[in-house]
């Protein structure tokens, strides 16, 4: 009986929030015509509309600190070479999606980012990730620090069964033991930046199972956000979820790439051409994968220079 | 319109028929009919004889009738159904009848006058009114609560070792966990008994039982501790990881309270292990009559060892003492039970 009422009202708020994000939808739409759509309202959009459509940062001065850059990276799993020589630069403040099909290492390459590629036995690296011009690689350095800076989304949500939603949110403070005084604010403003604080503000106390999968999502990337990281790293965030929670967090990647940049993994192509202001486009020939072409999301998806890439981005393999 | 669909009435269309229900009533007035007859007129005699035929005529019957009102496939799907049916009634009988056994002959001699009396100044012959068995609840409460104090870190600790650090020496440890949960209980009694008593020099005590229980539960809270961490999704483990977490503390913090209900089991088999083990501590506590608060020193009762004393007297009412050990035993087992299990569903939200 009880579990009849939860799940009815977790429709409910399913229903309202696919309402709102489709009302938000039209308000993207409604830009993107205004500013590109040369085609006349009828035509349907190309990827390089949607890209265009995006008041791309591309060009712009890098702001501030020089960000993450991986350099020569290369991967293997035992024997096996999976990764060869990646040389890519994500800039503070904008979001880079990397596409390419299943296995050709993408998982793999962000992993390499924040070193949780270590945690898999077999594995071993060559190259270097500088974050703010360091190796994170040097010896000596403290896993854990960049760990904080390199935040992290998982392609499955998964919020930490045992707390609640605030305590969730939280948790990053207590695991890597950082101590602040106005945690209630850090709360907030964490789901807020996450969208997710009207859904929850009056359940803070529930579990975090109790949330949609979408909803999960989000407080994953509320928990990321509570340290207060310089990158966050994202594998598939939105493969398991339906539409309207796809909308919802690609919104808060473009709120919250204007003070952090944003790396990106994803198999919908609309969904770079949305989010990401640079592409990059990997690829395995059976061997190692390689980063075949990286340039603006807008190039990549109109102009790429080369053939596989637009084979790739327009469907014709993959 | 809507007059039409107002008439409808739910249906049950997958119920079944009452044709059916009368051939499936004459199958079975027929099923214990023939095994009637079959026990009355062959040489097949006795309970076990009518359980047998019974249980062959039945499956012989629902495969007849289900191959005559459909195929061969639902014969066989009938079949085996009272096959399953079959097997599982056995075992809740078996079950059902050592519980009636022990309420049988275990609850009449139940008063709470025992909780309050020793053996010291009674003779097990005298009728269940006198005397009582707190010397043996204080007995099994010590030696219990001690392997238990001291079974669940090392335990949790080895299944620790094994899934989360991974060590170098893991699949070596698995090994010997493996190793020594076969490891026969009297064997645990001798070897506290050779070390910790004539090594040693220590005297028959709680303490002494406490350690050869240990070396049962320990196998037993390891083993299934492990398999509870191996069901904790890894991504959980990334996730903590990710946000700057040691390893020490994504554990302590993110994989110990998601298998918390899980490790609350292991410690409750551990316990179920080892309460009713008889063998390791005659060898170690030595029994007493009396109650022994020390629980370091001194002769000391338990459950089994009050049990298997009053069996061994042999009298009728030594007898009877024996069971109300047992029909005891099982309802401290039984609340204990329940009460683990609240407190293991009590926080955790999902499972
Ligand atoms: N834990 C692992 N052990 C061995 N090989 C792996 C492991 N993880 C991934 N691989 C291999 O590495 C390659 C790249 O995988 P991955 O980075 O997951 O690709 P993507 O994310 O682009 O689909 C694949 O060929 C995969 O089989
Ligand atoms: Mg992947």
């Amino acid at each position: 009986m009880s579990n009849e009422n939860i799940s009815d009202k977790n429709n409910n708020r399913e229903e309202n929030m696919s309402q709102m994000t489709g009302k938000q939808e039209t308000a993207t739409d409604r830009n993107t015509s205004n500013t590109s759509n040369t085609k006349g309202a009828s035509a349907t959009r190309s990827l390089g509309d949607v890209a265009a459509g995006r008041e791309a940062k591309v060009g712009k001065a890098f702001t501030g600190g020089s960000g993450l850059e991986a350099r020569g990276v290369h991967a293997w799993f035992g024997k096996k070479h999976v990764l060869q020589d990646i040389s890519l630069e994500f800039a503070t403040g904008t979001v880079t999606a990397l596409i390419g099909p299943s296995g050709c290492g993408k998982s793999t390459f962000i992993r390499t980012l924040n070193r949780m590629h270590e945690f898999i036995p077999t594995a071993a690296l060559a190259g270097q990730v500088l974050l703010d011009g360091k190796d994170v690689y040097e010896p000596g350095v403290d896993v854990t620090k960049i760990r904080l800076k390199v935040g992290m989304v998982f392609q499955k949500p998964n919020p930490f069964p045992s707390m609640t939603i605030k305590e969730n949110v939280l948790s990053g403070l207590k695991l890597s033991q950082i101590k602040i005084q106005n945690s209630d604010e850090l709360l907030e403003s964490c789901l807020r930046r996450a969208g997710l604080w009207d859904e929850v503000k009056d359940r803070l106390n529930e579990y975090g199972g109790s949330l949609s999968g979408g909803q999960q999502q989000r407080l994953c990337i509320a928990r990321s956000l509570a340290v207060n990281p310089q990158v966050l790293l994202m594998d598939e965030p939105c493969s398991a979820l339906d539409p309207g929670s796809t909308l919802r967090i690609e919104e808060t990647i473009r709120e919250l790439a204007d003070t952090m940049s944003i790396v990106i993994v994803t198999h919908n192509m609309q969904q770079a051409a949305r989010v990401s202001d640079y592409t990059g486009f990997f690829l395995s020939d059976g061997g190692p994968g390689r980063l075949i072409e990286v340039a603006s999301t807008v190039e990549i998806f109109t102009n790429p220079k080369e053939k596989r890439t637009e084979d790739y981005v327009s469907g014709r393999f993959g | 319109m809507s007059q039409a669909i107002l008439d409808v009435k739910p249906e049950y269309p997958w119920k079944l028929t009452p044709k059916d229900l009368v051939t499936d009533f004459l199958g079975a007035l027929f099923t214990l009919a023939s095994t009637l007859a079959i026990v009355g007129f062959s040489p097949l005699k006795g309970k076990l004889g009518f359980a047998i035929t019974l249980i062959f005529m039945a499956v012989i019957t629902t495969t007849i009738m289900s191959w005559i009102k459909l195929d061969r496939k639902a014969a066989f799907n009938s079949a085996t159904t009272v096959l399953v049916y079959v097997t599982a009634s056995f075992v809740i009988i078996a079950l059902a009848s050592v519980l009636y056994e022990i309420i049988r002959l275990g609850a009449p001699g139940f008063s709470f006058s025992i909780f309050s009396n020793d053996m010291s100044q009674t003779a097990s012959d005298m009728p269940l009114t006198e005397g009582g068995l707190l010397h043996a609840v204080i007995g099994t409460a010590y030696i219990v609560t001690f392997a238990t104090l001291i079974s669940t870190p090392i335990g949790i600790l080895t299944a620790l070792y094994i899934v989360e650090v991974k060590g170098r020496f893991a699949g070596l440890v698995r090994f010997f966990v493996q190793a020594m949960s076969g490891v026969p209980s009297i064997v645990a009694g001798l070897f506290i008994f050779a070390l910790w008593m004539i090594q040693l020099g220590n005297a028959y005590s709680a303490v002494a039982g406490g350690f050869a229980l240990t070396v049962l539960m320990i196998p037993t809270v390891a083993r299934t501790a492990e398999e509870v961490l191996k069901l904790i999704p890894s991504d959980l483990r990334e996730a903590g990881l990710a946000l700057g977490a040691t390893q020490w503390r994504t554990v302590a913090m993110v994989v110990i309270p998601a298998a918390r209900s899980g490790l609350i089991t292991a410690v409750i088999l551990g316990i179920a292990r080892v309460v009713g083990e008889t063998a390791p501590l005659l060898l170690t506590i030595g029994g007493a009559d009396a109650i022994n608060l020390n629980p370091t020193q001194g002769n000391m009762s338990a459950f089994p060892y009050y049990v298997w004393k009053n069996l061994l007297i042999g009298s009728e009412n030594a007898i009877s003492r024996a069971w109300l050990g047992v029909f005891v035993l099982m309802i401290v087992v039984l609340v204990f039970f329940t009460l683990a299990r609240y407190l293991g569903a009590a926080r955790g939200g999902r499972k």
